[in-house]
């Protein structure tokens, strides 16, 4: 919806935001060219999971903490395990970090795959979503469907499902796959990889608007590999730090039109980016040599900063998640314990992974008992608000002579290159809602 | 069956004849809805059967009601959301509720369970609204549902045999008998009686296929309540196996904690007597 102004304003509303996880609004009001206001509101109702989690046993983050997003509930599952088992003073083995890396491959395959192509490409072709592109372009859709189910099919062998997953433990797992299990999937991976080389193709050729943004970028960095589930905290602009310092670098704050807190890195005024864009732009010489490959064939430098591209970043991305689950898989033997014991211990605790949309940091407070004292979670969605903010600002003044319906639909456009997980980002702690 | 629609505001053809579909989202976290995207095989031939007149998490285009069958995700929680929810009701002709957000309130039904002197002080600050927000009540409370399908998440194939029958004008068939009815037919060994492992499956129902055991894990009630469900005895026998008071009053308060089986169980194990009752379902 568009409308004018009685003092010759405008603003631009989008009630529901469609395709994107979760309840949200867009509100923008502009005057000769100039953006006066812009808004990503977030109303979806709050649940109060840091709330909650006080007084439950350091057993059951895994299991509750999963259900703030039905898309990346592994994410949850991994930053909780590494926040809980860091209080405790537990390190897990080198077998159950590949297992949880392999698990979350499997999420990052479901969820980029859905993104990709049940949520953004439609915006590039011209569609209203995935169902009426198919019409048109049965092969892509039903290749992107293939290519999500070879994640779910990864989700369901190692954590019995896809959403909420039910083998996940604080400590590792409470049942290993077999390798039998894990070598079943390898054809359907196999393919689904090469599916994706062909996709980093096609969305590459894919119309981007020309745009430029000089966001801070802030990733997980691993010892090796590219960061996945586990890593330390690096920044664009040479920031480093441990996990464990991140309360100390990042800052929630509440804004009023939204039920979700905004973030700040290291007090600066100017947003910071988490996800796709920043992992590609921190960690590319990290890249498998097949997933380096199908980047500069799609012509992606080591640093991406046109957030309209972060379609191609997660093609590539999923290139490397396929290649890294076969790489685990074929090295996989059925010696591993599937867990560590994790006696309570009385303490605070900090995890962090990288979800899909970017990095999830945990922090929780343990009594002797390992019950919760307290809890924080910093989801990804929160922390790119302000950008997705001050991209739209650009936007709507760069392209002021587009009619409203085309600035609209740019708008909307602008706001799916986060893949922003609203269910994700609502969660903020205080009991008293004042709606006045 | 024959539908009656108008045609919405994003330029979409619609084909009289075809049931249309409608997929609703309350306070909940997307699971359920995303499991109607994770029927990879039968999205694009689901497509051809019915017609998905409303769903903003995969489409921009809204055809507007009424709808022939309306799925529910997620509780209500908001006074905004009360009024929303008669409207879905109004337009939709079958309205489904999908997991254990829609059916039995979800696991922000936990604030149910509140402090209830910080609970008080909030509702004096706001009495208008306040007394509703401190609850999440499922979609039972505030309107008629045709179905109610469980799990924290769903089960794809009942939902597809859900939506199957509710085109086909017939009762799904969805069992209501407990999780070890599933580990018998899988031929799982029982965790319980195996290896001592506390395990809900007794008192919860099926539709997971009795995934916890398969991975040498007790049940922990995601589905809610099977039919008849002896909590007392089943909490006895967690009980022998070691687990204290508070561990056996939040087993039976996660992601069904409100259902009224498992929030009675849970409240038998108030440290204080003077607290029970509270998490008690007030409709809006």
């Amino acid at each position: 919806m568009s409308h004018k102004l009685t003092d010759g304003g405008q603003v631009m509303h989008v009630g529901t935001l469609s395709r994107v996880e979760g309840e949200g609004a867009m509100h923008i009001e502009y005057r000769d060219g100039v953006v006066t206001d812009v808004q990503l509101r977030i109303y979806e109702p709050p649940r109060f999971y840091e709330a909650f989690l006080r007084g439950r046993s350091f057993t059951e983050p895994p299991d509750i903490t999963a259900r703030i997003c039905g898309i990346c509930p592994v994410a949850y599952q991994m930053s909780s395990c590494w926040a809980i088992e860091d209080a405790c003073r537990i390190e897990v083995t080198e077998e159950i970090r590949l297992m949880r890396r392999l698990l979350y491959c499997g999420e990052w395959i479901e969820s980029h795959a859905l993104h990709i192509f049940l949520l953004h490409a439609p915006d590039f072709l011209g569609y209203d979503g995935a169902i009426e592109m198919a019409a048109d372009h049965p092969q892509v859709v039903e290749r992107g469907l293939r290519m999500k189910k070879a994640g779910n099919d990864l989700m369901d062998t190692v954590g019995g499902r896809s959403v909420h997953p039910v083998n996940v433990r604080v400590g590792g797992f409470y049942r290993m796959p077999t390798r039998l299990e894990l070598r079943a999937l390898r054809s359907r991976l196999e393919r689904a990889r090469d599916e994706a080389i062909e996709t980093v193709r096609l969305v590459a050729g894919f119309d981007f608007p020309d745009m430029e943004q000089p966001y801070e970028y802030l990733s997980l960095r691993a010892e090796q590999g590219y960061p996945i589930e586990s890593g330390s905290v690096v920044t664009s602009s040479g920031g480093a730090f441990a996990v464990r310092d991140f309360t100390k670098h990042i800052q929630e704050f509440h804004v009023a039109h939204s039920n979700a807190l905004h973030a700040r890195l290291d007090g600066s005024p100017d947003p910071y980016v988490v996800g796709p864009l920043a992992r590609y732009s921190l960690n590319s010489d990290r890249l498998s040599p097949v997933a380096r490959d199908a980047a500069r064939e799609a012509g992606l430098g080591p640093m991406c900063r046109n957030p309209f591209r972060s379609i191609i970043v997660r093609a590539v991305e999923l290139v490397e998640a396929y290649t890294e689950a076969l790489r685990i898989i074929d090295a996989w033997t059925d010696s591993a314990s599937p867990s560590v014991p994790v006696p309570p211990r009385a303490g605070e605790g900090f995890g962090a992974s990288e979800a899909p949309r970017g990095t999830l940091f945990h922090r929780y407070v343990l009594d002797d008992a390992g019950i919760i004292r307290d809890a924080q979670i910093v989801p990804p969605t929160s922390q790119n608000q302000p950008s997705v903010e001050a991209d739209l600002r650009t936007m709507v003044e760069a392209w002021s002579d587009l009619d409203d319906h085309a600035l609209l639909h740019r708008c909307e456009q602008a706001i799916r290159n986060y893949d922003p997980c609203i269910s994700c980002a609502t969660h903020f702690l205080d009991l008293t809602v004042d709606r006045t | 069956m024959t539908t009656t629609h108008s045609h919405g505001a994003e330029h979409r053809d619609t084909h009289h004849g075809r049931p249309t579909l409608a997929v609703w989202k309350f306070a909940s976290c997307d699971g359920c809805q995303l499991t109607l995207l994770n029927c990879e095989d039968e999205l694009i031939p689901l497509a051809r059967e019915v017609e998905i007149a409303y769903f903003p998490e995969a489409t921009r285009a809204v055809v507007e009601g009424p709808y022939d069958v309306s799925l529910v995700e997620g509780s209500v929680t908001t006074p905004e959301e009360i009024e929303r929810i008669q409207h879905v009701r109004a337009v939709s002709r079958r309205l489904i509720t999908i997991g254990a957000c829609a059916t039995a309130g979800g696991i922000q039904a936990l604030r149910n369970f509140g402090d209830v002197a910080e609970f008080r002080s909030i509702v004096y600050a706001h009495p208008e609204y306040l007394s509703t927000l401190s609850r999440s009540t499922p979609i039972s409370a505030h309107v008629t549902v045709d179905f109610e399908l469980r799990g924290c998440p769903i089960n794809k194939h009942q939902l597809l045999e859900v939506l199957a029958a509710s085109i086909q004008g017939r009762k799904p068939r969805v069992p209501t008998h407990s999780v070890c009815v599933e580990c018998k037919r899988r031929g799982n060994v029982c965790v319980t009686v195996a290896h001592g492992t506390p395990c809900l499956g007794p008192v919860t129902q099926a539709g997971c296929g009795a995934l916890c055991p398969s991975f040498d894990r007790g049940c922990y009630g995601c589905y809610g309540p099977q039919d008849t469900p002896n909590t007392v005895s089943i909490a006895t026998r967690l009980s022998e196996l070691g687990m204290s008071e508070p561990e056996v009053l939040r087993i039976f308060r996660t992601f069904n904690a409100a259902s009224e089986p498992f929030r009675r169980e849970s409240e038998r194990h108030e440290p204080d007597p003077q607290q029970a009752s509270r998490g008690e379902e007030v409709p809006g």
